[in-house]
This record gives structure tokens, sequence and C-alpha cells, in this order.
């Protein structure tokens, strides 16, 4: 997570209010029972047909009521419950062939008619510097349809004494453990968002998200040295049902958990583990069979599949900011691009239980699906939305295109990417057999990557040694830096599907203005032979 | 309407202030409007403006305290944020580092706020997004760009009578030129309080200039070499040293100002007696607001002086506890360079690389800020006192500490800010050349 992105979510960087709050949530918000879909379609039929009659050849409404929850801990004190409400309307419009877009919190029959005459004003203010018409493909109207994030139990129902008490046990369980301090979060988040366009659909999705994070401290007081160890947890697009206390499905360091976090047990082995860290083995620089847990490999994936295959990137969308990509149309094209070994299948899925970017349809009325995008090593696909499809000779959009709140504008964001698990049956034990001289790393940390998604750098959370297929001493200091088609290209084996397992993003930024997205990444643990090691100890 | 003049926030908040039957109240109202176009393969990609008004109401008894936000304003709406924020405060735990609200606080002038600026209209920004589309074309390269403007004001009052008001305006442009065949590719950008100051056209000239000159990079090995870096390609990296001059982290041993013994590094040198880094929102090069979103004063407030860490920022809690001074995040960075431009320390640099840009800086390793990053958008070497041929993009790995010390020469401060600024201002940084500064390997990027 991007400690600005972080910032400016949580608030602390503006110093503002960040003040201890308790309470049951439906008096925080009562906000939590969406709004009725016939109000909603009212409004929003009044914002098309105002576009419609200022001349707009397309228009779509999204009203969205956005619902966040942070509560911030750090020892034995509650430091901040953070309720965030936002309520507004964006409606985006084609007019003379240009994209224009207006929001604003207004939210009545007046106020969304103005935002309407606003968009196609713009749109037809930047039509004369416009050479490249919108196209968009073609998308059938749904009607009146709705979707809901398959949850269990909602997070904002759970009353807020059972969460700080949550956090207040995690973070004694980790200071008994040898932690000298600790930060505990849980992260909530509740998107209603109502949908509706000039092809005919009308979309009310309840979309729901869920974050428990903490991150343990160890000081060695004689020295002055410090280490960290952050949760092994993903954030899941899950209700409350996703912190229980269940065994974890692996433990290859530390214990490690699937669609069910026992927050309070991995509390525990953080505390032991980053005491452990202050007085680890300072890698050697070098080459290393490298073996990645799923909770480290996620982001592996995100950087270097998931952002290099964004058809807007390749095609030089985001050049001014996030940057290009090096999977260029013509490596496309010619069906013959080896992005990684014929191990390495990796695929987008909108539609997997549990993952953060998993929605009914996406933010411009397109049901979501899944689809190939590296198959047997070979690039075969891209992420598209509905102005793009037409680029690359496609007829329809993949549905990736988001918006993070009503006030911004939506466009193509990355939906779940996936490495698919191995097809023979292989335990994490005994790939790590196989390995004479490598590394295991366990979670995410440092990560960065260049803006065409070659030249990588990747830390983690935690080291251990493998010799002659055994697993040693823990170790510090370790980055690996790779280029990323040579990288997958040594990816030799990955564990079968009994270690699959997601991770992800929650605060995945893109755009200008920026915006931030949720996605998973799924995979097994896997290996890859003969990567770059760097030692990143330094003195000052 | 988002945007209230100062009697118009005061009275709105006079009216929330006056519905609180809390021991204390403190309300932040903040409006804005916000307008942008973007641009991709010379043409305009996306456009549009933003409106919203936010009220954040805290209440609290005793250290118990209780914060409600909404974004819908009637009297009512009031009302039930109010009653809401005191039903949570009286649920709340106490918390030992509450702070109850200040009273009173005098601020400086910060002149933010520039009329014209509030009345850019989307054909002032379709026009700007031709500046670097037309020209781009002509020479056969392609632009993507950014252009937004911004106005808006953040207002707070509290039922111990303080009440702060700040307007302000700002317009940023961003671009990036490539060439058709992916071979070249330059950067710019440009921030002003005042649209008068902001020449899209002139900033897209140094971005066409910038990746004309980039295209067909050589490869060096890499290593250390002497570098000139450009603002753009230092603000990133300093960033990470300023987040770590928290008192509180410091003093728990967890930051690189920390020392073994509990101690911090106030008062000791920690880098190059050249530079000084301070923050001052009243600066009118870099105006910010003068009081932070707690009511305390921003005043200009020096971090490192002749290289000497001079004072740290903190939570009033801490600050309390541990008796200093409480300094609030500081909302924009300024560091102080001699009278020499780019062009003129590159005049004196017998052998190194001008880099005018820099990209994807991550942490890693707090004890030593250690970070990772990745020159971008203009890598050129310098021999004999020119610019003498473009080169790949380089990995680096290194820690502004280090970088400070080994610096060799200060140029002349600009104002920069890439539209995502240090603490929500703009910052005024020298080119600087470092010697020994450390690439650990390439990257194919163009």
């Amino acid at each position: 997570m991007d400690r600005r992105e972080f910032l400016r979510l949580t608030g602390l960087g503006a110093g503002t209010l960040m003040i201890p709050v308790i309470g049951a949530p439906r008096d925080l918000f009562g906000a939590t029972t969406p709004i009725p879909s016939a109000d909603k379609k009212a409004l929003a039929d009044a914002a098309l047909e105002t576009a419609r009659a200022r001349g707009a050849s397309y228009a779509d409404v999204r009203i969205g009521r956005y619902l966040n929850q942070f509560v911030i801990t750090r020892e034995d004190k509650v430091q901040n419950l953070v309720n965030t409400e936002s309520y507004g309307v964006g409606v985006r419009v084609i007019a003379d062939s240009t994209w224009g877009f207006a929001a604003t919190s207004d939210v009545s029959k007046d106020g969304v008619k103005k935002a309407a005459e606003r968009a196609v004003a713009i749109a037809k203010a930047n039509a004369k510097v416009q050479t490249d018409p919108v196209r968009l493909a073609p998308q059938k109207g749904y009607g009146e349809v709705s979707w809901k994030t398959p949850i269990q139990k909602s997070s904002f129902d759970v009353p807020i004494q059972e969460k700080v008490d949550l956090l207040m046990a995690v973070n004694a369980a980790a200071m008994k453990a040898g932690a000298k301090f600790v930060n505990s979060q849980l992260f909530l988040v509740n998107e209603q968002k109502y949908f509706a366009s000039t092809d005919g659909s009308w979309i009310d999705q309840d979309v729901h998200r869920i974050w428990p994070n903490f991150q343990v401290t160890g000081i060695d007081e004689k020295t002055g040295k410090f280490q960290t160890r952050d949760a092994m947890s993903a954030p899941m697009g899950m209700g409350w049902e996703y912190l229980g206390k269940v065994p974890p499905v692996s433990t290859l360091g530390t214990g490690l958990w699937a669609n069910t976090y026992d927050m309070l047990a991995d509390a525990t082995a953080a505390g032991a583990q980053v005491k452990e860290k202050l007085t680890a083995k300072s890698v050697e620089p070098g080459k290393y069979d490298l073996v990645l847990d799923p909770t480290h490999l996620w982001l592996t994936i995100h950087e270097s599949v998931g952002h290099a295959t964004e058809l807007d990137r390749v095609l030089g969308y985001e050049a001014n900011y996030a940057g290009t990509s090096f999977a260029t149309l013509d490596k496309w094209q010619s069906k013959s691009f080896k992005y990684g070994s014929p191990q390495v299948n990796i695929f987008a899925d909108k539609t997997q239980t549990g993952a953060l970017g998993t929605v009914g349809y996406d933010d411009e009325g397109v049901k979501c699906k899944r689809w190939d995008l590296i198959k047997d090593g070979i690039l075969v696909d891209y992420q598209k939305i509905r102005d793009q499809a037409h680029i690359v000779g496609q007829n329809a959009s993949d549905g990736c295109c988001y918006a993070d709140g009503w006030n911004d504008v939506q466009f193509q964001r990355m939906p779940n990417v996936s490495l698919a698990p191995g097809k023979a049956q292989m335990t994490p034990q005994e790939l790590i057999g196989k390995v004479e001289k490598g590394i295991l790393i366990v979670g995410d940390g440092s990560y960065s990557i260049d803006q065409q998604r070659y030249n990588f750098q990747f830390g983690g959370q935690l080291f251990y040694e493998i010799k002659d297929g055994k697993l040693g001493a823990m170790l510090r200091d370790v980055a690996y830096q790779s280029n990323t088609q040579e990288f997958w290209n040594s990816m030799v084996a990955s564990c079968d599907e009994r270690d699959y397992r997601l991770g992800g993003s929650f605060f995945d930024g893109k755009g200008q203005p920026g915006q931030i997205s949720a996605v998973s990444h799924g995979c097994a643990t896997s290996r890859f032979n003969g990567v770059n090691v760097i030692n990143t100890e330094r003195k000052i | 309407m988002t945007m209230l003049s100062k009697d118009e926030a005061q009275a709105l908040l006079k009216k929330v202030i006056a519905l609180s039957k809390a021991e204390t109240c403190e309300a932040n109202l903040n409006g804005n409007t916000n307008g942008n176009i973007r641009t991709a393969r010379n043409n305009v990609t996306t456009s549009g403006v933003q409106d919203d008004l936010q009220l954040v109401v805290q209440s609290s008894y005793g250290k118990r305290a209780g914060t409600t936000t909404i974004n819908e304003l009637d009297d009512a709406s009031l009302e039930k944020a109010v009653r809401r924020s005191e039903e949570l405060a009286k649920l709340a735990p106490e918390n030992p580092e509450f702070m109850p609200p200040l009273g009173p606080q005098q601020y400086v002038d910060a002149p933010g706020w520039v009329d014209a600026t509030a009345k850019i209209t989307p054909e002032y920004r379709a026009k700007g997004a031709a500046d670097s589309i037309n020209p781009s074309k002509e020479k056969k390269l392609v632009a993507a760009g950014f252009l937004q403007d911004f106005f808006g004001f953040q207002a707070m009052m509290n039922s111990k009578g303080l009440f702060a008001y700040y307007p302000s305006t700002n317009v940023n442009f961003t671009v990036t030129v490539r060439s058709e065949d992916g071979t070249g590719s330059g950067y710019a950008a440009a921030d002003a309080n005042d649209v008068a100051e902001l020449d899209t056209a002139k900033t897209s000239g140094v971005a066409i200039d910038k990746a004309l000159f980039s295209m067909g990079a050589k490869a060096i090995e890499p290593g250390k070499y002497t570098v000139i870096l450009e603002p753009a390609a230092s603000v990133g990296i300093l960033q990470f040293m300023a987040f770590g001059f928290d008192a509180r982290q410091a003093d728990e041993g967890r930051s690189f100002l920390s020392k073994p013994d509990g101690k911090n590094k106030k008062g000791e040198k920690i880098v190059d007696e050249r530079v000084n880094i301070w923050s001052d929102p009243a600066d009118p090069r870099a105006p910010t607001a003068p009081w932070a979103g707690d009511g305390r004063p921003r005043n200009k407030t020096m971090f490192i002086e002749k290289g000497v860490v001079k004072n740290l920022y903190t939570s009033r809690y801490w600050a309390e506890k541990t008796k200093i001074e409480p300094i609030p995040f500081p909302a924009n960075m300024i560091m102080s360079g001699g009278t020499a431009s780019t062009e003129d320390l590159i005049k004196d640099t017998k052998r190194g690389l001008l880099v005018t840009r820099t990209w994807y800086i991550r942490m890693v390793d707090p004890q030593t800020v250690l970070v990772t990053g990745l020159t971008r958008d203009g890598l050129f070497m310098i021999e004999d006192g020119k610019l003498t041929f473009p080169v790949k993009n380089f990995r680096f790995n290194e820690s502004p500490v280090i970088m400070l010390n080994n610096l060799d020469a200060l140029g002349k401060p600009i104002r920069f800010s890439d539209g995502d600024g240090f603490g929500g201002g703009a910052s005024l940084l020298p080119p600087m050349r470092i010697r020994d500064f450390t690439f650990s390997s390439l990257s194919d990027a163009v």
C-alpha cells in the first residue's frame, strides 16, 4: 500500500479529527440500508433524458453511496475509529463523439440534470481538439437487475465493541510474544452503486470488502536496530466471516490462511518472528532458486502481469502517469510471444468468489466474466473496456471499467488476475524438497517496477534459506531484482489447487486524477530458478 | 454551490456549534470544485468537473470523543450529524491520548487564492490540451497529459472560540511526450496558484525537446555515478526522509533519527552543512494552508539547518508528554540552494548523468531510509560540461541521507508539484549535483 494513498484514505496525513469513536454502526451510518432502487431510477432517468435532450448520443449515470469504516489501534489504545459516508452522482456522456463528465453531491432532480448539462458542455468544448471519435463496443441493456457480494455477515452489522476487542486481543498477543510495538487496523468497505445507461440497463449493486491488518515492530535496544513484520492476511471481497479461528492451510515458516483468517494466531507468530528477524543472518547476494508463497507472489503477479496487460497502458492512455507496457500489440499479434514458461497460465476473472475485484457488472454496465491472458506461457489477450475493444479488432468489452467514487470518471481498471495452480499434485513441502540452493519468501514487502513493467525489485516479510531440499535459518536484507519476461520464463513449477490462495491490494492507484481500486490475485506456491538476490543493508 | 465565502462558512459552522450539547464540539468544513482534462494518443481521453462539500463534526465528553462526516448540509442533516457524534462520544472508551480542542489561534497570511484560477472554463482546458497535442503532432510525436484546476476552501470552528478559514486555488499541468516508435520519452510539469503563471505551450515544449533528445538511448554499466537531480527527480526521494521526521517514531526507536538510548538525533548533523530544509505556508512561491486540521498554526519551521536536525513534527499528545513544541505535519517542503540553473550545473560537470524524473520510489529499509526506484522520461550523459547522449534507464537503491552527505553543488530552487504534492502543497527544490549515486541495474523501459 502506498503511504500517500493510506494517508489520504484514513485522513491521518491531514491531521484532522482523528478521534476515537465507538458505537453501534447503524447509529453511525444510518445508511447501511441501500436507497430504494425506484428512487435512484427516477433520478437516473432524469439525468439520461437531460443528456439526450442536450445532444448526447450516449449517457450513463452512477449514483453512489460509499461507506468506509476504519478501526485504528496501537498497543492498548484505540487511536481512531473513522467512519466516512459519501453520497453523490456522476454523469458521463458522449456528445459530438467526445467524452464529457460531471459529478455533484447535489443528488436532487435539479442537481443531476445540471450535472448532465455540464457533462455535455464539457464534451462539446473538447470535441474541437478531438480527432479520433469515441467508438463504444455494442452493449445490450439488461433492464433492471441487481447483484450483491455473497457475504455471510456484513461487517457493518458487527458491533464496534467486538471489533475493538478483537484488535486489542491481537495487539496483546503480539506484545506477549515479543513485539515492542504493534499497530492494527480493520478496513471495511461498502459500496452501494447504482448504474443506468441509455443502453437500457438499471443495475443496483451492493459490494463489500474487508481487510484486517497489523504491523509489529521489534527493537534491539542495545544496537538501535529495528525490524517489522506485517500481517499475513489478505484483503478480501467478503464479510465478517473472513475472521475466524481455523488451522492454517500452510505452515511454511508461519501460519498461512486461505478463506478464513485467524488474526490472533498470526499476531502471536508475528511477535516471535519479529524478534527472530533482529538476529537473522544477512543474506549473501547472488543467484538463488526462489520459492514464493502466495502471500508474496500475488504482488509480483499484480505488478508484472496485471498492470502490463492493461490495454489502456499498452495503447498509451497512461503514458503521462502510470506508464505504458512492454507487452505491445505486435507481441500479442505474433501469437508466439513467450511471456513465461509453458507452466505459466494466467487468467483474468471478475467472477471469483471472495476476490476484491468481483462484481456482477462493471461501471459501464457490462456483465463480468473470466478469460485467459497468458496461456501455456504465450500472451493471448488483454484487459479491455468498451471504447478500446475496436482498437484491437474486438467487438466486446471484458467488463473492466471502474470508478472509485461517484465523483470520479470510470476507466479501465485491473480485474482479478491470477496464476492457475499446477496440474500435477504437489505440496509446498514437496516443491521445496527439490531445491538445492534457494530462498523461501513469505509475505509482501517493498515493491518497485519501471513504467513499462520490465525491471522490478521486490522484498518480503520473511525469508528462509533452502539448502539441499530443506528449509533452514531465517535470513534478512533480502530483495530480488529481475526482468518480467526472464522471471516468468524461470518458473518451473507451481503447487496444485489445494495450495491456491488469494492475496490482493486494497489501495491500487492509477489514473489522473488518481483513483484507487481493490483487486485480488490468486496463485499456489511456485518456484523460479536462478533469480538475482541483492543485500539491502546499508550504514548511515 | 460548494465554494463558500468566509462569512458563509462562518455562519454555517456557527449553526453547527450552536446545535452542540457536548462538553466540546469542533467542526471542519471543506468545499471544492475540481476541473480536469486528460489527453493521450494526441487526443482528449477523459475530462470533467467535480463538486463536493464535506462537514466533519467531533463531539467530546472528557476524554471520550465521537466523529461523524456527511456531505449533505441541509438543517436536518446538520442536526443529525451533531447528534450522532454526541451519541458516539458517550459510547466511546476513554482515550488517554485525546487532546481537547484548542482556543483561538493566530495564523500567518498565505496568499493561496487567485480569482482568475477559479474562473477556468472548459475552453481553457481544451486549449491547454491542444498546446501539447498540436506541436507534438507536427514533430511526429505523441502527447499524453493532464491539466487540473482547483478552487475551494477549508474552514473550522470549535466551541472554544477557534475559527479558521483558508481559500485557495491551484492549477497543475503535466505532460509526457513520446516518439511514435516508442524509443524516446520526455516529461515536464508546471504548477501554480495563479493560472496566469501557467504556460502550457512552453511546458509542452520542454517535454518535446526532451523526447527528441532521448531517442536511441545507449546502455551504460550500472554503478556509482555523479548525478544532477532535477526537482522532479529528487522530490520523491526526499519525501521519504521527511516522513521520518516524526518525533514519536524517532523517540520510540523506529526511525532513522532514533538513537539506541531512546533519544533522537535532534541537534545532530546528519547531512552536508549546505542543506537547509524548512516549511513555510506563507512563502508566496508555494503557499499552502497556514493551519493544520486540528487548528494548530503552521508557521515557518526549520527541519534541517546547516545539515543539523532542528525540529521534528509531532502530535499534540506527544508534544505535551515529551515537552517539545507541538509542530504539526508540514504542508510544503522548501530547500535552499544557490543561483545556478540546471544548465550552469551541467557546464560545471566533467562527467555525470542528468536525471530529469524518477518513478515508483519505495522504502526498502526504514532504518537507513534506503529507497529504490527508477529513472524515467529523460536520462542523459554529461561529458565535459555538455549533454552528449541519452542513456538507458536505471534502477537505483539509494538513501536520501547518504545522498545529501554526498552533495556536490546546489542550483536555484524552483517550484515543483506533480499534482500530488507533499502534504498537499508544492515543493521548492534546487537542482542538485550528487557524487556516487548508486544505480544497481538496467531497465529496458523507455
